[in-house]
């Protein structure tokens, strides 16, 4: 059991593993691919690449989208999945499932109106438009994952509160907001690093000013032909932050996640 | 301490009518039981009390003040959830003293009172735990802990001890009953247990589809059920009923007779019957009977009684302690 979870588990990571490591070799040996252990250690890629396009301008680009756009669509969320999960109406389950049906439909299918418009009015590679499309696109998820999680809040702690005497805005402060907190930090996350990872769009809509890591991934894979431990090397600086971010906050989600499990 | 009054009370959720007008007085300092089948409104009910539902129509009067159109907050209630409903991201200190913070006490006298609550309950040691580190018996009692704090002027408990094994549901029975005592304080407890409500009340109130079927004390309700769903609901096991030629002969359409007034002698009585199977208790046994003339039976005989499947006796009803029903299931007195 342990051995084939293992297994899975080495597949499953090879790939990154395998972008980590060749980013390290020089592009002659990155292309043996036999060889998973480079005989020359180096850190030029690194160097080379950060020289040729400016990783920090991407990276800044990467966080004002995801952070953005997610900030933005909590703003958006958090009324709405209060509302359906404390009050709701006959047609509340309707609308979740309207909303989550938008997501069904592949991406393609609205991506020419969506550049012909920004082509139109001149709104291609500029931050506010492509994290206004960031926002529209994950507001859904957030919906649903801000809704499951108020939904776990139990009505009796709501009454309870206002037994005790708890004003509306007391009961909101003291009792909902620590409750909701953890779930409201763990949507936050997992949508920025959603956002962050999200290259359909940006890749389209973005050109150089606005462009986030994402473009700046993919500007290593085409045109000069193959240069694996170039692209490599990109690939690493671009998803070192997030997963960074994502290691240092997963201790404090693990604990903030436990500590509304009482019923 | 106060004097809870119903008037008219109904409740409608859309076109289901769930309390259908009930009049009620709840006297003050009493222990009030409201017990009925599941579904029967009786959470409803307490909820009407407590003001987190609001009245269809009707009246709800405290100490003689109507509150029918106050929230919860207002009316000075306090309530114990099934569910304890404990504030899972406070320490027990702090869940106990939230009702007295929210009604800007100092913070001397919350820890005063925050403590004398601790100790009434043998909460001491867990103070600054959080309520996912306590047991279920515990967290009932923090819940108790937060009702007690602020001198409400009525508890309201909402089956608190259905969660708690058996052990703990006696022992817990017996602490609210204290706490009744040593508060004086009206109390209003809903349960669908009935050894419950024989056993804490001073009055039940039996509910059957959103109406009041009876009001009394344990025994007036035992011994002088007032309709056939009474007789039926109050007492364990159940009341044997029987229709047809003996019923008639006691001018009834129903008589009613209950296992501990049914005598068992040996096959040469009046009513033969066969036991179908016992249940031994070792203080009683309960035998469940066949008889051709009244069905099935069920007779409690006091102590440990030899009865084997199949085994034919007779049965004697005590003439004193049948009841008497009507068609429409009223009590003939
Ligand atoms: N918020 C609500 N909306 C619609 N119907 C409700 C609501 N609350 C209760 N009901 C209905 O009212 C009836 C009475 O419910 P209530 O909870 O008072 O029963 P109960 O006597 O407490 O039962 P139990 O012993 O199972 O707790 C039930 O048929 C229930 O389905
Ligand atoms: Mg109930």
């Amino acid at each position: 059991m342990t051995l084939v979870a293992w297994t899975i588990g080495i597949l499953m990571f090879w790939p990154i593993l395998w972008t980590f490591l060749t980013s390290f070799k020089t592009e002659q040996d990155a292309v043996l691919m036999s060889q998973l252990f480079s005989t020359g250690w180096t850190f030029e890629n690194f160097g080379i690449v950060q020289e040729r396009s400016d990783y920090l301008r991407f990276a800044m680009n990467s966080v004002i989208i995801a952070f953005g756009s997610t900030l933005l669509c909590l703003l958006f969320a958090i009324p709405a999945a209060w509302s359906m999960a404390f009050s709701p109406s006959k047609r509340t389950k309707d609308t979740l499932l309207w909303m989550l049906s938008t997501k069904m439909m592949p991406p393609v299918g609205a991506l020419l109106p969506i550049y012909l418009i920004f082509k139109e009015y001149r709104l291609i590679d500029q931050h506010i438009p492509v994290l206004i499309i960031m926002f529209m696109l994950n507001l859904p998820l957030v919906v649903w994952m801000l809704f499951t999680y108020f939904k776990e809040i139990p009505v009796d702690i709501l009454e309870a509160a206002r037994m005790d005497g708890a004003g509306i805005w007391q009961e909101l402060s003291r009792v909902l907001a620590p409750m909701a907190l953890p779930g409201i930090a763990s949507t936050f996350l997992l949508n920025v690093i959603l956002a962050w990872n999200e290259a359909f769009w940006t890749l389209k809509l973005t050109d150089v000013h606005a462009a986030p890591l994402t473009v700046f991934i993919a500007s290593y894979s085409s045109p000069e032909g193959l240069f694996w431990a170039k692209l490599s090397a990109a690939s690493t600086m671009a998803i070192a932050p997030i997963l960074i971010l994502g290691w240092f906050s997963q201790t404090q989600l693990v604990r903030g996640l436990t500590f509304g499990a009482v019923k | 301490m106060s004097r809870i009054e119903l008037n008219a009370v109904r409740k409608n959720f859309g076109t289901l009518s769930v309390i259908n007008g009930v009049d009620l007085d709840i006297y003050d300092g009493g222990f009030t039981v409201f017990v009925g089948p599941s579904g029967c409104g009786k959470s409803t009910l307490l909820r009407l009390i407590a003001g987190l539902e609001d009245l269809t129509s009707g009246h709800i009067l405290i100490d003689g003040r109507d509150v029918t159109e106050l929230g919860p907050a207002q009316r000075e209630l306090a309530m114990v959830f099934q569910s304890y409903a404990l504030y899972p991201h406070m320490s027990v200190r702090n869940n106990i003293g939230f009702p007295l913070k929210m009604a800007k006490q100092s913070e001397a006298v919350i820890d005063a009172k925050v403590r004398k609550a601790a100790e009434t309950l043998n909460l001491k040691d867990f103070l600054d735990r959080r309520p996912g580190q306590l047991s279920g018996g515990q967290r009932q009692r923090v819940a108790i802990g937060r009702a007690i704090v602020r001198e409400p002027k009525a508890f309201l408990f909402d089956e608190p001890l259905s969660n708690l094994d058996a052990a703990l549901r006696v022992q817990m029975r017996l602490e609210i009953m204290q706490l009744h005592k040593s508060l004086g304080a009206t109390m209003v407890y809903v349960t669908h247990d009935q050894v419950e409500a024989m056993t804490m009340a001073d009055r039940i109130v039996v509910l059957n589809q959103g109406r009041v079927e009876q009001v009394g004390s344990p025994l007036e309700l035992y011994d002088r059920p007032k309709t056939l769903f009474v007789a039926g609901f109050i007492g364990s096991p159940k009341m044997n009923f029987i229709s047809g030629a003996l019923a008639s002969k006691h001018g009834a359409a129903t008589i009613g007779i209950r296992p501990e007034h049914v005598q068992i002698g040996d096959a040469s009585g009046a009513i033969h019957a066969t036991i179908r199977i016992a249940e031994h208790l070792g203080s009683d046994t309960f035998i469940h009977v066949d008889s051709a003339d009244l069905g099935a039976m069920t007779v409690r005989a006091t102590g440990n009684i030899e009865a084997a499947p199949g085994t034919a006796l007779s049965l004697t009803l005590d003439p004193a302690r049948i009841h008497r029903f009507d068609a429409s299931g009223q009590a003939i007195f």
